[in-house]
């Protein structure tokens, strides 16, 4: 008889434990399953357990909400479709505060507590990297949803993969040309003093250098800072072009800031929709915004390419033509993210199908075959756009888009091909051990 | 742009959060000083002011009328929260600091989670009564004598201007009535003596929790007249409350004038200092003068040294 | 009278590894983590609970720990064991200059000035962000985290190590506390000028007790570093010098003991009620109303007050 919730085996158990151990996790793993899913020999229609790292208070929890609605639909969608090789597939919600420390307890929860089969769902970037190292100790297939480029730099381990999003190294060398091109080449760059805003100001200095571009001016906006208006006399007069990427709550007042601090007289302004995820762009004091452009993931605004794949997953996760809640449409989503975490889930189910998975004693199994993974076509499955996986960095490559404001809503004015955002690999996971 | 404006600018910016902080702090410094406890859930009065004149300026229509209504109706629903708190819980652990703090800890939390479930985690804004961007001149010296120009950037809007302003007629509007109103005696005699005052007759726990309200209703205000510029966000008041505290503290306790002070300073200096800084330097050296400011002179600016 | 203590303290001591056999791998990996952060809680106690001042600061010693030891072993590639030392090093050392200073104040001027500094220790590691990676912090290798050859990835080594350091801080404020020391410190907290009208230096004794809660601390934040591979920013805000307050004023602050459980309480409630509702922290705040209430000298206080008079 096997126990489908027996922990994989670590190579740290000590014989002496394992008997105890066994006993009391499975009493307290069998306790946790649903009633309908205690079998003793049926251990194939048992579920799949997939963690949710989700964002559900503290500062991402605008995000968490959102990917939470994604998640959920897609399970919904693949249970219907028959699940995971027969297998219903179930997901398990753990809140981690975007706080890193209890991210790395949550996912212990996650291996040890709830034994999932694999975890996945969690976007800030520190949040990535405080808990990645404790999946890769647990030998926990981890999947980030998260657009950062720490996964591809090396940082991670072998544990950890970013197969649904891609990273803001590719995102920014897909809109560089066009700012060089379109916009101007004297850049102001004004993002956080953060991790996310240092990438952008490296990744994006280097890419519009290669465009034969200058960035004259960099300002680094302290973390919680609440009013802007101070900072923008540091904006040199002969810049052509604003990129900003701040985000967080204060962003409205950013916008409006600066909105109120050029008056009639401004810049080409490019940023990043990440400012204004889950933000209604008719909110008042954003009209400073129009005609100005944006980098989108995936296009909020119904766009008239629209395929048959964004129809259909803005039915199931219920979205509107303009990327807010079907019942709600002053509730705007987070449509250039949440994509990642509907992928993630199909990349799962594709890997355990490839893998031949059948509990957790097959999680390396898992990885091995999504690092085999290469091509994702456009689908269903896909519905942000075909995709090419690294197998070698764990990072995903997409296409990305380039919009413009206008009249209240984002029309897309270039879709940059996904081949046109590769950068050197920077390491090889495959060549590292589990 | 010129180093004149920048410093105008930085100014200006540097009082619209004076403003704010000085109304918050005051609050703060009412119930430091009458009531001698640490109230750590301050900050999420003043969150709650902001999410409030969210949904009140919802249901009350936009415009000049809806937002009166707000800056009238909300720090009152505020100050009843607050007095409900005080007497349920503060008055049951007797005002002892080290329960009270770990209490209004649990009010902190209690409040914001339940601000997460029933107003969502976004940031929402509301809409200015009226807001235009006001262009400032500055002098510049040419061959003939001195001459106004408008440097490009320099500008303030209608609605910061009145934020100040608003601050400070709530402010003198609080000095009167603390110097010169009956109310306002029977508070600072509490706040001198809680005994003596007791024994002459005063309803001292009817007091802590009037003065438990006010300084939360002038949280709350300040959460209205900063949801404007800008959102209402639901972890907004710890930063807030580290701010206010600052202020209080520095101004030195029980002393009102202390604290506009300490409010003026800390909030001009703050903006200023970033003029000179990189901005996390900046916060850094901000930071840093405060503690400093205390090591030297404990009892802050105008408090009274302890024996 | 010293055998009850002892029984009693050392009647935990080896309950602990006794767990180490029993305890489900959830739990045995939770009461890892608690024990390091009890020592955290420890260090803090012995300057509020005993000496009686307050710090709104002192992630800042926990967070020197874990930065002195993550940047010894990062960028100069010390072994873990000099790493080890050298952020118990920076931790004191900070003490040392924020006690010399910070001490200068009472009552809430030193609250507010112990976090200023704090705050200011925050926005430094984030400005430092070439070598301390900012917020995003740093993975430490598990082939760096070896400590006198053992291996500091493995669970049973963690806990036993945790156990060890929990232990020593366990000990050391004991003995601590029943020495002249401790009943100075204990003095100094109950009325400092009677405690200068008798001759003691109140300045030399709350300054010892800063570097002495710091190096605890610090200690604490280097283990909790090399015991689970990342060293982050989040450990510096002000949220982290919250919670060695709460978890002393829960467990009982000025008794030996009561650090501990006020960490394995808080732990646990958390834990469990996130697994009732998404609105856990609701849960959290309605616990500590409910507790100071009805509990107000901390679990292990309300067991002194009522039961165990003679807890230390």
């Amino acid at each position: 008889m096997s126990d489908p919730t027996k922990p994989g085996a670590t190579p740290a158990d000590p014989a002496r434990r394992a008997a105890l151990k066994t006993l009391a996790g499975a009493g307290t793993a069998a306790a946790a399953l649903p009633l309908w899913a205690r079998y003793t020999h049926a251990q194939s229609a048992a579920p799949i357990r997939v963690g949710f790292q989700m964002h559900a208070t503290g500062i991402g929890a605008a995000y968490g909400r959102w990917y939470d609605r994604t998640t959920q639909a897609a399970a919904r969608v693949i249970n219907a479709a028959g699940g995971i090789n027969g297998r219903p597939l179930e997901i398990v919600t753990e809140d981690d505060g975007t706080d890193p420390r209890r991210g790395a307890e949550v996912v212990e929860k996650f291996a040890n507590q709830h034994r999932v089969d694999v975890a996945f769902g969690t976007l800030f970037s520190h949040v990535v990297i405080g808990s990645a190292p404790r999946a890769g100790e647990l030998k926990l297939p981890y999947f980030a949803v998260s657009e950062g480029h720490h996964v591809a730099s090396g940082m991670l381990n072998r544990w950890t993969l970013q197969p649904g999003i891609t990273d803001v190294k590719s995102q920014v060398l897909a809109v560089a040309p066009f700012v060089a091109e379109t916009l101007g080449r004297k850049v102001t760059m004004i993002f956080p003093d953060y991790a996310f805003g240092h990438d952008h100001r490296d990744f994006f200095s280097e890419a519009i250098a290669a465009q034969g571009g200058e960035v004259i001016a960099k300002l680094a906006i302290p973390p919680t800072e609440t009013s802007f208006t101070r900072y923008f006399p540091r904006i040199p007069r002969e810049t052509e072009v604003i990129y900003h990427v701040m985000v967080g709550p204060a962003v409205l007042t950013f916008v409006k800031e600066m909105g109120e601090f050029f008056g009639p007289s401004r810049p080409a302004i490019f940023g990043f929709i990440d400012s204004l995820e889950a933000v209604d762009l008719r909110s008042p004091g954003l009209d400073f915004l129009e005609g100005t452009y944006f980098w989108e993931g995936m296009p909020r605004y119904v766009q008239p390419d629209q395929t048959e794949f964004d129809r259909h997953f803005r039915a199931e996760v219920g979205i509107d033509e303009n990327g807010a809640s079907a019942s709600d449409p002053r509730d705007v989503s987070t449509y250039a993210h949440m994509f990642g975490c509907w992928e993630t889930l199909y990349i799962i189910k594709r890997g355990m199908d490839a893998a031949g998975y059948a509990g957790p004693q097959d999680r390396q199994k898992l990885v091995e075959a999504v690092e085999a993974m290469t091509d994702m076509a456009e689908s269903n499955e896909h519905p942000q756009g075909a995709k090419l996986f690294n197998g070698r960095t764990h990072q995903v490559f997409g296409q990305q888009h380039v919009s413009r404001l206008e009249n209240g809503r984002l029309d897309v004015v270039r879709t940059v091909p996904l081949e046109e955002t590769f950068y050197p690999d920077e390491v090889d996971y495959t060549a590292r051990p589990f | 742009m010129e180093f004149g404006p920048y410093l105008m600018l930085a100014a200006l910016e540097g009082a619209v959060t004076a403003a704010v902080l000085a109304l918050m702090a005051a609050g703060l410094s009412l119930v430091f000083g009458v009531m001698r406890v640490v109230n750590v859930a301050h900050g999420e009065f003043y969150m709650l002011g902001a999410v409030l004149a969210f949904v009140v300026a919802g249901m009350a229509g936009g415009g000049a009328l809806g937002f009166v209504a707000v800056l009238v109706a909300v720090p009152l629903i505020v100050a009843a929260l607050a007095v409900a708190a005080d007497v349920t819980v503060l008055k049951r652990v007797g005002y002892d600091p080290e329960r009270t703090i770990v209490a209004t800890i649990g009010i902190l939390y209690i409040v914001q989670q339940v601000t997460l479930m029933g107003y969502g985690p976004d940031a929402r804004p509301v809409a200015a009564p009226f807001n235009q961007r006001i262009a400032l001149p500055w002098v510049e010296w040419g061959a003939g004598g001195p001459s106004l120009y408008w440097p490009w950037g320099l500008s303030i809007t209608s609605y910061k201007l009145f934020v100040i302003g608003a601050a400070v007629v709530v402010l003198a509007l609080l000095w009167v009535l603390m110097t010169r109103t009956r109310i306002g005696l029977v508070m600072r005699a509490t706040q001198l003596d809680r005994e003596t005052a007791q024994a002459f007759g005063i309803p001292v726990e009817r007091v802590y929790a009037l003065v438990f309200g006010l300084g939360a209703g002038l949280a709350a205000l300040a959460g209205v007249l900063i949801v404007p510029i800008q959102q209402a966000h639901y972890l907004m008041g710890g930063d807030a409350l580290l701010l206010s505290f600052i202020v209080v503290i520095i101004g030195g306790l029980g002393s009102l004038s202390g604290t506009l002070i300490a409010a003026l300073l800390i909030g001009l200096s703050d903006g200023i200092l970033s003029v000179f800084f990189s901005p996390t330097l900046a916060k850094i050296v901000a930071t840093l003068l405060v503690a400093l400011v205390l090591v030297f002179r404990p009892q802050g600016l105008m408090g009274k040294p302890e024996r | 009278m010293t055998a009850r203590i002892l029984a009693l303290h050392g009647g935990l001591l080896a309950l602990l590894p006794a767990l180490h056999f029993l305890l489900p791998v959830y739990h045995h990996g939770n009461l890892a983590r608690i024990m390091v952060l009890a020592c955290y809680a420890i260090g803090y106690n012995l300057l509020f609970g005993y000496t009686g001042l307050l710090s709104l600061g002192h992630a800042m010693f926990f967070a020197a720990g874990m930065y002195g030891m993550g940047m010894a072993l990062y960028h100069l590639g010390l072994g873990a064991e000099l790493a080890f030392l050298a952020g118990i090093a920076a931790a004191g050392g900070l003490a040392l200059v924020v006690g010399l200073l910070a001490l200068r104040t009472v009552g809430v001027a030193f609250m507010i000035v112990t976090l200023m500094f704090s705050q200011a220790f925050y926005l430094a590691i984030l400005l430092a962000a070439r070598w301390t990676r900012g917020d995003e912090g740093l993975v430490l290798a598990g082939a760096d985290r070896v400590l006198f050859g053992l291996d500091l990835t493995d669970p049973d080594i963690r806990f036993l190590l945790a156990l060890g350091l929990f232990a020593l801080c366990l000990s050391a404020t004991l003995w601590l506390v029943r020495r002249p020391f401790g009943r100075v410190l204990v003095a100094i907290r109950e009325n400092p000028e009677r405690a200068e009208l008798l001759g003691y230096d109140i300045f030399r004794h709350k300054l010892a007790a800063v570097v002495m809660s710091g190096l605890f601390s610090g200690a604490a934040g280097a283990a909790y570093g090399l015991m689970f591979g990342y060293v982050g920013a989040s450990f510096a805000e002000v949220h982290f010098s919250i919670f060695p307050l709460l978890w002393v004023l829960l467990g009982g602050a000025g008794t030996v003991i009561g650090p501990f459980f006020g960490v394995l309480f808080m732990f646990y409630l958390i834990d469990i009620s996130s697994g009732l509702t998404p609105a856990y922290m609701l849960v959290a705040g309605v616990a500590l109303v409910l507790l100071t209430l009805f509990a107000p000298q901390g679990l292990m206080g309300e067991v002194r007050r009522r039961w165990l008079r003679w807890l230390p």
